[in-house]
């Protein structure tokens, strides 16, 4: 792995120089090791029947022997006989979460004062982030740290995450990182990233920065052979032939908005609940809104941020009405934002393809099939493979 | 600093303008005020109720920040409550502004249906301290009544002392009222101006822009020299809530102000 990898937006800065693989056979000491250097852990495990990222202080805590399906509207946790740690795809919780918590205090005020809350920005490494999410803190990264007013707590809570990536071996039902063109390798933005190999079961670990480095150093390991790396991009490209779905993104700039009146927007409007589930799921949806809140006495003043969605109706609220009033307004909004419009705002694509939107819409509407059937009309080519 | 900080402020003078809108000058606790552009607007903060974004309708005599703003909801009406001395947040200026400067040699169209006169004062201040560079400047502002009408003795001495062609009109007339009553369109035909040399300046409802536009559009005016300020639900003013989109745009960074070459097409797709 000597590439220069691609840093234009991420925030800190990556060795150019060659790093070689190496292998090991457990995480046990690499969470230590990751521990040991100050971060807290954080994982995916099994709860709330599904796989959620929680603190964890041993491999032990890891899902191994879990799978899942994945489908619009549904996701189910099953058991695996093959005791892969890392054998499902997506999980509801992204590394959002982290760069951009649901609810933040920005200022307190009392008197003649107004003063910025000290953001936190816990030391936290997140393992097991797929090159999906990868993607979409780079998306992210561009959002608030891109454009003329960059967000200085983003900034430290960013540079306090160390990133550890899981290639896909096992892309669910509901993934499209390849028609996206953001996986299932991960190739960029990453600190370490780890590929799960099989007879023997160990981990192919690629490092991505010099802190990843300094990890690795500390943990036993043995460089990688020819053989490892070679099952490693084998397991990659295995899964980037089984992706569960397909879109046609050629164009997509020009062709979506172009197609505002298309009778598609009145037939998912019918289907679409706008819970706003889909944007609280999908990994680079930012757009928030601000509370304000005082105390019992009046005297102190706090407003915060936290998560708001352009499914709601007082989203776009002005002068006493909103402007999307209706839900096919709303649900437009949201599909040519993260398609199309995202690339004029921010230079990129909206969407990464982890299929989270899919897979937690509780009507099961399918982003790949609304793009399809306005692009190719229901009689087209179909996304799911 | 957080680009969501605001920067504390005191209003350093009220004036009632109509029974629910006020002007606020306000200056910073320390420091002074910043520097901003025609069509420019700040976030306003009133503590422990919200934020809103208001365009800057002035520079006041000490320097001062100028705002004007309308009761219409908690966080306007706070701010209209506010006295001198009290503590606001300011955040900006941000956004877009008219260009003045490149209106020179031509003649200039103002056209304010409203409140939108408050952020078009501070274009026709800057005609009136350039005045010999631009051609003949006329002002049209609409109101709902004549009691409603903002800044009038500002409007009067605009016709007196600077050579400007004002005119007013309102939509529900009182028995004292002698002038035009109607959509402000309807006075476009009795301004002069030269259509292919014009620069025209639009500010209100949204309907009364696109109405305003398409017809100076009929008259010859190009399109990007008919510029308009459009109004969003803003969060932020700093493109990171997502809030003030239109199709590509997204306000608070691209706009308010945009030309009409851009606005139209946009405007024209329902609920964009
Ligand atoms: C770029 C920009 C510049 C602006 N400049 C100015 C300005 O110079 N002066 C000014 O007064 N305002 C201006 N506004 C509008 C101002 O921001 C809104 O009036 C304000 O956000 C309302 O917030 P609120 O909390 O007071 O009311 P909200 O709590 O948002 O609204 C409460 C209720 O008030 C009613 N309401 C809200 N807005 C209006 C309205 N415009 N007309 C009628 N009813 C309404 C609705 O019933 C609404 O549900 C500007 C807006 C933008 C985007
Ligand atoms: S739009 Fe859907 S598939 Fe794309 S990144 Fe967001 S949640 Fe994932
Ligand atoms: S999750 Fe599905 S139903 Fe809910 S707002 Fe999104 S598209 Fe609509």
């Amino acid at each position: 792995m000597g590439i220069k990898r691609d840093i234009s937006h991420t925030v800190w800065s990556v060795r150019g120089n060659a790093v070689m693989d190496v292998v090991t056979r457990s995480l046990e000491p690499l969470i230590a090791a990751l521990r040991a250097a100050g971060y807290t852990v954080v994982g995916p495990t099994v709860k709330d029947r599904a796989i959620r990222l929680t603190e964890i202080s041993s491999a032990a805590e890891l899902p191994d022997g879990t799978g899942d399906v994945q489908e619009p509207g549904n996701y189910r946790l099953t058991e695996r006989d093959d005791g892969m740690v890392f054998g499902y795809a997506a999980s509801p919780d992204s590394a959002k979460r982290f760069t951009q918590p649901p609810r933040q205090t920005l200022i307190r005020s009392r008197g003649q004062v107004i003063e910025e809350v000290e953001p936190e920005a816990p030391r936290i490494a997140l393992l097991g982030l797929r090159a999906c999410d990868l993607a979409a803190i780079a998306v992210q990264d561009r959002v608030f740290l891109g454009g003329r007013h960059p967000d200085p707590a983003y900034r430290r809570r960013r540079e306090a995450l160390f990133l550890i990536a899981v290639n896909c071996a096992v892309p669910g039902g509901t993934c499209f990182c390849v028609s996206m063109g953001t996986g299932p390798k991960a190739t960029a933005g990453f600190d370490l990233a780890l590929t799960e190999l099989a007879a023997p079961h160990r981990f192919l670990i690629e490092t991505g920065s010099e802190r990843g480095a300094r990890i690795v150093a500390a943990i036993p390991h043995q460089a990688a052979t020819g053989d490892d790396v070679a099952a490693a991009d084998e397991v990659s490209r295995t899964a980037a032939g089984r992706m569960g779905r397909t879109v046609d993104t050629e164009g997509v700039q020009e062709w979506l908005p172009a197609a505002h009146d298309h009778p598609r927007w009145d037939d998912v409007a019918s289907r679409c609940l706008a819970c706003t589930n889909c944007t609280m799921a999908c990994p680079t949806c930012f757009c928030s809104t601000v509370e304000d809140v005082t105390d019992l006495s009046g005297d102190v003043a706090e407003r915060s941020e936290r998560w708001d969605s352009c499914f709601t109706l007082d989203f776009s609220e002005v002068g006493g009405s909103p402007v999307r009033g209706s839900q096919r307004g709303r649900y437009r909004q949201w599909l040519t934002h993260k398609f199309a419009t995202w690339y004029d705002q921010f230079g990129t694509s909206g969407c990464v393809g982890c299929g989270r939107c899919i897979t937690w819409c509780p009507t099961g509407i399918d982003v790949t099939e609304e793009l399809s059937a306005i692009r190719y009309g229901t009689e087209g080519p179909s996304c799911i493979r | 600093m957080h680009p969501m900080t605001p920067v504390p402020y005191r209003v350093r003078s009220r004036r009632p303008d109509r029974a629910d809108t006020v002007t606020l000058a306000l200056e910073p606790l320390s420091g002074p005020c910043p520097g901003f552009l025609p069509g420019q607007f700040t976030m306003i903060y009133a503590r422990g109720v919200g934020e809103i974004p208001m365009s800057i309708s002035g520079r006041g005599r000490t320097g001062t920040l100028v705002h004007t703003i309308r009761a219409v909801g908690a966080v306007s009406r706070a701010l209209c409550r506010k006295r001198p001395g009290d503590l606001v947040g300011v955040r900006g200026p941000y956004g877009t502004a008219w260009d003045v400067p490149g209106a020179a040699g031509l003649d200039v169209v103002v056209v304010a249906g409203g409140l939108g006169l408050a952020p078009l004062r501070t274009v026709v201040r800057e005609l009136i301290a350039h005045r010999s560079r631009f051609g003949r400047i006329s002002v049209i502002a609409g109101t709902r009544t004549p009691m409603t009408l903002l800044y009038p003795r500002e409007l009067a001495r605009w016709r007196d002392a600077h050579d400007i062609d004002v005119q007013v009109t309102v939509d529900h007339p009182d028995p004292a009222w002698k002038g035009p009553v109607g959509l402000v369109t309807r006075l476009i035909d009795r301004i002069v101006f030269e259509p292919r040399r014009t620069a025209s300046f639009v500010c209100g409802p949204e309907a009364m822009m696109r109405a305003v536009a398409d017809d100076l559009l009929r008259r010859g005016v190009r399109p990007e020299r008919v510029v308009l300020s459009l109004e969003r639900n803003m969060k932020c003013g700093v493109g990171r809530c997502g809030h003030c989109q239109l199709g590509p745009l997204l306000l608070c960074l691209d706009g308010p102000v945009l030309g009409y070459d851009r606005a139209a097409g946009l405007l024209a797709v329902k609920e964009l």
